[in-house]
């Protein structure tokens, strides 16, 4: 059988989606983290419980949400709490196992910014700011990242550390007395990364079909390293690709545009 | 004691300059109708908080009610940039804004503080993160029985908040539900409350532990159908999805901002009216 084609966002969605194991309880961030996450749903983990931070938590949306707090969230929901409770009972109080975030800029550490670019008091962009993440990276039993893989995203140097992963590398997040283990792989468009068990570095693992290193050191702001025996990611299947698009039809059509990835 | 009124009442009497004020709902219930109030009565110097920015915000900010904005995340729900609070940061236009910036888990924790009548919230959080480094209100103190150290962050404490809710009845006792966000809290936390409505009912009907503020702790309540628009209300109608995309066209340019501000805002007497212009328009904005 041949190869199904597909897009790199495709083969990111579904490489991350993948990561999210049957029965999870996972906080869900808005975005291309939903989208993995309701993918996951949909295939191989109908137990996974997504919580997202406006309250719902076990939804079920039978389309995408455009934001974190759309009503077909709360509808399907197996209950609706408040804000505080969220981020209080169930987010501090340790009852989420994954945490499932983007980033608009990433470091070799996992660490990440979504507050500004440029200087925080004269900043060249000012991004939205912090949500829920920097507490869910700091308490959620693990954290996964979804992002796409560029100069611009994968960065020597944060600007700003909005919410952190391995810090500076080695033992600098456990003496920080998190919780949670921090960023345990980040699926881009490109590959997969894992951290190393010793320094905490992403190194890259799996290697998408079709992708060469060189492009992966081209879109990477830092001198990027491969780890040994590093293979390439598992095809997108037929079952996955046609599952993916059917939802992101599903949604164009309830929100009445096409082309409804956030 | 909750008094019924029109809703330009309510924000002349209980919203002044230089105010703190909160306007909640976290993606729904965004009391939009009373964000328009207040810029049409031309309130300045209002401090605002609240998590999620939004919409409302970047009108109120573009507006130039705004002095302070403290907040934890703002965006344009699942479209982009707010392009009137960047414009503000970034440019200083129309006037420059103080941010004090917070994590949404904090701003949720301070509001309870509030509402507690404490003077600070205490949570784990903040530990890696460069924020405290900018927003020097966020400090740590040590656990008197564990030596744990956890972050401290102050109360949030509103002159006044304004939430929109499903419905109220003739004392003023209100009911929502779906996600309420920090609404509660945020009313508890004040000074003064004005909840704006979707429906004036005889009775709430509502089951025992249900959302209800009753009308004891709210100032006005306002009659005003649609009033989250373009947010959404549970059981009343869906996000408009297409008027969030929309802003960010809009929103991009200080002149289409402008506009927009003068015909739908400022031209118009209340929210009815801005209604009909909308339907008017048919959904298409001027000078976008």
């Amino acid at each position: 059988m041949s190869a199904p084609a597909y897009t790199t966002d495709e083969m990111m969605t579904v490489s991350a989606s993948r990561m999210l194991r049957n029965g999870a309880v996972c906080f869900v961030g808005i975005g291309l983290p939903s989208t993995a996450a309701n993918l996951a749903r949909l295939t191989h983990a109908p137990e996974a419980v997504l919580i997202y931070e406006s309250g719902p938590i076990g939804a079920k949306p039978p389309v995408l949400p455009l934001s974190i707090g759309d009503g077909n969230l709360a509808d399907t929901a197996d209950t609706v709490v408040s804000t505080p409770e969220i981020f209080r009972y169930w987010l501090q109080g340790g009852r989420v196992d994954v945490g499932f975030l983007g980033a608009a800029q990433l470091d070799r550490f996992a660490n990440l910014n979504t507050t500004v670019i440029g200087d925080y008091r004269k900043p060249k962009t000012r991004l939205p700011g912090a949500g829920g993440a920097p507490e869910i990276s700091s308490s959620a039993k693990e954290v996964l990242i979804i992002v796409r893989q560029s100069k611009r995203t994968f960065v020597q140097k944060l600007d700003f550390i909005t919410s952190v992963g391995h810090l500076t590398g080695g033992d600098s997040r456990a003496k920080l007395g998190l919780p949670g283990k921090g960023p345990t792989a980040v699926i881009t468009d490109l590959c997969i990364l894992r951290p190393d068990p010793t320094t905490r570095e992403l190194m890259v693992t799996h290697i998408h079909p079709g992708v060469t290193r060189e492009t992966i050191l081209d879109k990477t702001g830092w001198a990027i390293q491969f780890a040994e025996g590093c293979h390439a990611t598992d095809l997108p299947s037929e079952h996955e690709l046609q599952t993916l698009r059917n939802l992101h039809q599903r949604t164009a059509e309830a929100h009445g545009v096409v082309g409804a990835e956030a | 004691m909750a008094h019924w009124t029109s809703l330009s009442e309510a924000v002349r009497t209980h919203i002044h300059d230089g105010d703190t004020v909160a306007l909640e709902g976290f993606t729904h219930l965004i009391p939009f109708a009373a964000g328009h109030e207040i810029i049409r009565q031309g309130i300045r110097n209002l401090s605002l908080i609240r998590m999620t920015p939004d919409v409302i915000y970047d009108q109120l900010i573009g507006a130039g009610c705004a002095r302070k904005l403290t907040f934890s995340w703002g965006g344009n729900p699942g479209v982009g940039s707010l392009h009137r609070l960047r414009d503000a940061v970034e440019q200083a236009w129309p006037h420059a804004l103080e941010l004090e910036e917070r994590s949404h888990a904090d701003m949720a924790n301070a509001y309870v503080a509030g509402a507690a009548n404490l003077p600070f919230a205490i949570m784990r959080g903040y530990s890696g993160s460069d924020l405290p480094k900018f927003n020097t209100q966020i400090r740590t103190i040590r656990c008197p029985f564990t030596g744990e150290e956890l972050a401290a962050t102050p109360a949030v404490r509103p002159d006044v908040a304004v939430i929109h809710a499903q419905k109220a009845d003739a004392k003023g006792n209100v009911l929502l539900w779906g996600i309420v966000g920090v609404q509660k809290e945020a009313v508890l936390a004040s000074k003064r409350a004005i909840v704006t409505v979707e429906e004036r009912v005889e009775k709430l009907d509502a089951p025992e532990n249900a959302c209800v503020l009753p009308g004891w702790v709210v100032d006005a309540v306002c009659l005003v159908p649609h009033g989250a628009h373009p947010s959404y209300a549970h059981g009343y109608y869906d996000r408009d999805n297409v008027f969030y995309r929309q802003w960010d066209a809009i929103s991009r340019d200080r002149e289409s901002f402008l506009a927009w501000i003068k015909h739908y805002i400022l031209e118009t007497s209340d929210f009815a009216e801005y209604e009909q212009r909308l339907a008017a328009t048919a959904g298409q904005v001027v000078n976008a």
